[in-house]
């Protein structure tokens, strides 16, 4: 494996750990799936090339801004999809559809507002020197890589040694506890989504610089971030982290190995079997998912 | 009577496919029935059309034999898929039966001798609208059939309450494997009616999309009961030729369109309606039996 090949695993698997750094947030703090999740980070990639294009800001603004905006779009999505529901019983599979609905929305309205064009950020929007790192890697993967490295630490940071962090771990545990030792479940809940979808929304802004964006961008990301949450371990971040970059750079060598047209079989094949061997995941705890 | 053949002559393929989604979102309700979503469908239909497009291009089966091998195959196939699969609960037995389904079609777009994500094309047309609702008949009749029965009467129990089910000593993980293979073979007979009704089949159109179409049939229809389902599939086939008159008046274009108001539909429905349309009429009859009593 050359280095140029590792580092276009690092690249790919950086944007699929940071999509599924914000899918495994809420999964971890909610049990709910939140398959709207892809279609927060397509209008993303919109909002950041409207706010490149038009406005003519630099991607450095842009980037903040837009993932501010998909963080507010998850609230809006938390208000009329999932907190409705909290009540219901069968709320993790009612959640499952209502956000299948909010999807399917989004996607009508991203249409309407922004065509069903294929269109790419303009060629200047980052340098695109390339540099020797034995062989040709261009200075957009190592943003891309850097800007995940960024995001991922400060996630951890967040959770970690933050009051709103330890907040989000104990709503996680459970609500009702958190709930009597005076933690405000309401706002722990709505913050997660708003951090989810930020993140969530950073990865459809990273893979729109890498490759292109359009309204079915989401489909590329939707099921294998599942994967990606799935094998690392139900609400385990570093899990989510160590198995989006481990699917990035198998991906690579599948390709480079056995052509592009089995890439996606890779994350499916492992995806079925770890949920039949091993349902907690690599890294995640024996949670109850067996009945 | 002319007026009517006309109409049916325009509308044929519609009407095939409000059918042909009613099987579909059956297969979907075969597993909710029992509180299992499961979302293998469109793998499921995946196999089912493409063993009857094979049996019949390159064996030459007889129709009837095709359509059974549609049917058996995907049932087969669901055993082993079902036994260890079964076992996960809510989420994850439908993220592990969309797996499922991605392999499938991955399985199909990598296998040269189906001509990968081309397809097969040239299928002779032998599906008959009739043999679509005969089909659809059989399959309502069966699942009538379970309602008030031993049998529907413990999938009822599982719904509710799983290890309260099985504590009353309901052999539960055969009640769900069974009612898997059902789905499957349902999804299988639709599959391959579409197939040779259509005169092709492509991996493209046994996508994720696919599933979420069934399973949205069957959550707005309602899974209560059996024919709920049916009136998703059908009133959600209908609703794109409405909506493709409707779209020019209001300035979107049919498509956005369609998806929009598919998508309010689902949504209204889960936050409104958990049990779906068919709940209505029974919505009204609980209310007016509350009102006598009163």
């Amino acid at each position: 494996m050359s280095i140029q090949q590792l580092v276009n695993g690092l690249f790919v698997g950086s944007m699929y750990a940071v999509f599924a750094l914000g899918y495994t947030l809420v999964f971890g703090v909610l049990d709910i799936l939140n398959l709207a999740h892809a279609a927060v980070f397509m209008a993303a990639s919109f909002v950041a090339l409207t706010l490149v294009e038009a406005l003519g800001l630099s991607i450095l603004a842009a980037l903040p801004i837009a993932m501010v905006a998909a963080g507010l779009l998850g609230l809006v999505l938390e208000r009329i999809a999932f907190r409705p529901l909290r009540a219901r019983a069968d709320s993790n599979i009612a959640g499952l559809i209502s956000s299948l609905a909010m999807a399917t929305i989004l996607g009508a309205i991203a249409h309407e507002l922004w065509g069903p064009n294929v269109t790419r950020f303009p060629f200047d929007t980052l340098p695109n020197a390339t540099e020797r790192l034995g062989g040709i890697v261009s200075r957009m993967q190592l943003t891309v890589i850097a800007v995940a490295l960024v995001l991922v630490l400060a996630l951890t940071w967040l959770v970690q040694r933050t009051r709103l962090g330890r907040e989000l771990r104990a709503v996680a545990e459970s609500p009702r506890a958190a709930q009597v030792v005076g933690v405000n479940v309401d706002r722990a809940i709505a913050a997660s989504f708003f951090i989810s979808s930020a993140l969530g929304g950073a990865a459809g802004i990273l893979y729109g610089l890498a490759y292109d964006v359009h309204v079915e961008m989401g489909r590329s990301v939707e099921l294998k971030g599942l994967a990606v949450i799935i094998v690392g371990g139900m609400g385990s971040m570093p899990g989510a982290v160590i198995a989006g970059i481990a699917l990035g750079v198998i991906e690579t060598l599948v390709v480079a190995q056995l052509g592009g047209s089995f890439r996606d079989v890779v994350s499916f094949a492992g995806l079925f079997l770890i949920l039949v061997l091993r349902p907690h995941g690599l890294l995640g705890a024996a949670a109850t998912r067996e009945a | 009577m002319e007026a009517l053949a006309t109409f049916y002559e325009t509308y044929q393929s519609t009407i095939a496919y409000v059918g042909l989604n009613a099987l579909l979102a059956l297969s979907v309700y075969t597993t909710l029935s029992c509180g299992q979503l499961a979302l293998g469908g469109a793998g499921f239909a995946a196999i089912g059309a493409y063993a009857s497009a094979l049996l019949t291009l390159r064996a030459g089966w007889p129709f009837p034999a095709v359509l059974l091998a549609a049917v058996v195959l995907p049932a087969l196939v669901a055993v082993p898929l079902g036994l260890p699969v079964l076992r996960l609960r809510g989420v994850f037995l439908a993220i592990a039966t969309i797996a499922f389904g991605e392999v499938v079609r991955l399985g199909i777009v990598n296998w040269d001798y189906v001509s990968g994500a081309e397809g097969l094309v040239g299928i002779p047309q032998k599906t008959g609208v009739w043999m679509i609702y005969l089909a659809l008949a059989l399959a309502l009749f069966v699942l009538g059939r379970l309602r008030g029965s031993r049998w529907g009467l413990a999938l009822e129990a599982i719904r509710e309450d799983e290890p309260a089910a099985r504590t009353m000593g309901i052999p539960v993980a055969r009640y769900k494997l069974a009612m898997l293979v059902a789905g499957a073979a349902l999804a299988g007979l639709a599959g391959a009616l579409e197939a040779h009704f259509t005169f092709m089949v492509a991996p493209s159109g046994f996508g994720f999309e696919k599933v979420v179409h069934m399973l949205v049939f069957a959550v707005v229809g309602g899974s209560l009961v059996h024919w709920g389902p049916v009136l998703g599939a059908a009133l959600l086939t209908l609703l794109p030729e409405i909506l493709r008159e409707v779209a020019p008046r209001v300035g979107l274009e049919p498509g956005p369109l369609r998806q929009l108001v598919n998508g309010v539909v689902l949504l209204l429905v889960i936050l409104f309606l958990p049990r779906g349309l068919a709940s209505l009429p029974l919505r009204g009859r609980a209310r007016r039996a509350r009102w006598v009593e009163s």
